[in-house]
């Protein structure tokens, strides 16, 4: 297992789509594929779904409490609001300078 | 009167159960009991344990550092469940659960979901417009209030601890849990002194 993200740290989601490539089962909402968020705990590690669903051998990932502003995911609603979101560490990647 | 037609689902599933005593994976007897549980878990459980939390302050460190250990220290079978996760509603801050890629429930402490809960309308107006799903429930929420939706989307379920509300100073755990509903659980609705 890596060192575990911590909290506080922006992240941003994988804009990848495994869905178009073929059968698969994915943890990770549409909604936040390349979207940037913090990390808000580490929530401790589970065998990875993507591989269980399939009866795969599943090495266990850590799994992060993620946070979004609501604003900026849809365009709309109040500035304050904010959804959390339970993301595997390998959906995460680092957020470079200056992008959001 | 003829017998209605069995569902073909009972055939595979009576087949399916064989199969696992036949292996030994699985006893008749083992699954009664995972049903007795099953059945036993409901709203009530969730409701006495936010009751309590709000009588006794260090049952309440319990319930929001470890849930799971929570549970237990009232009776509830965790064994086998996911882990679970308590949200601390605040002054400034109220939790509204979901979830959007299926319909994740803390079903250990809560029982069966609701229909609605699994409505693909609650899944995916609930993280889009939360204040406008609450409003449906009669729950207005000030603007600096923080509303935190969260999407359960993995491991963990997640449950709410909203907040004791004025007017039930020096009531008994029973009468607090007696006003904490299933809805209130969820985040769609807020504790309320009849």
């Amino acid at each position: 297992m890596t060192a575990a993200i911590a909290p506080g740290t922006r992240v941003r989601v994988k804009d990848d789509w495994p869905e178009e490539r073929g059968p698969c089962h994915i943890r990770t909402p549409h909604y936040v594929r390349g979207r940037t968020g913090t990390v808000e705990r580490v929530l401790g590690a589970f065998p990875n779904p993507e591989d269980l669903a399939f009866g795969r051998p599943a090495p266990r990932c850590t799994l992060y409490h993620v946070r979004f502003d609501q604003q900026p995911l849809w365009n709309e609603g109040n500035p304050r609001d904010t959804v959390l979101i339970e993301i595997y560490e390998h959906w995460l990647e680092p957020v470079s300078e200056g992008r959001h | 009167m003829a017998a209605p037609p069995r569902p073909e689902s009972v055939a595979l599933l009576e087949k399916l159960v064989a199969a696992l005593s036949a292996k030994g994976i699985l006893t008749e007897e083992e699954i009664a009991a995972r049903q007795a549980i099953t059945d036993r878990a409901s709203p009530e459980t969730g409701a006495r344990m936010v009751a309590k939390a709000w009588t006794d302050p260090e049952y309440r460190a319990l319930l929001l550092s470890n849930g799971t250990a929570a549970a237990e220290a009232m009776g509830v079978t965790m064994a086998g469940a996911p882990p679970l996760g308590v949200l601390e509603d605040t002054p400034t801050r109220h939790h509204l659960v979901v979830c959007t890629l299926c319909s994740c429930y803390p079903r250990a402490v809560l029982g069966y979901p609701p229909h609605w809960y699994k409505s693909a309308a609650y899944r995916a107006r609930a993280v889009r417009d939360p204040r406008g799903v609450l409003a449906e429930w009669g729950t207005h929420l000030p603007d600096n209030v923080e509303i935190r939706v969260v999407d359960s989307t993995a491991d963990y379920r997640w449950m709410v601890l909203p907040m004791r509300p004025a007017g039930t100073e020096g009531w008994s755990e029973e009468r607090l849990a007696s006003i904490v509903t299933r809805d209130c659980l969820v985040g769609v609705a807020l504790p309320k002194v009849a």
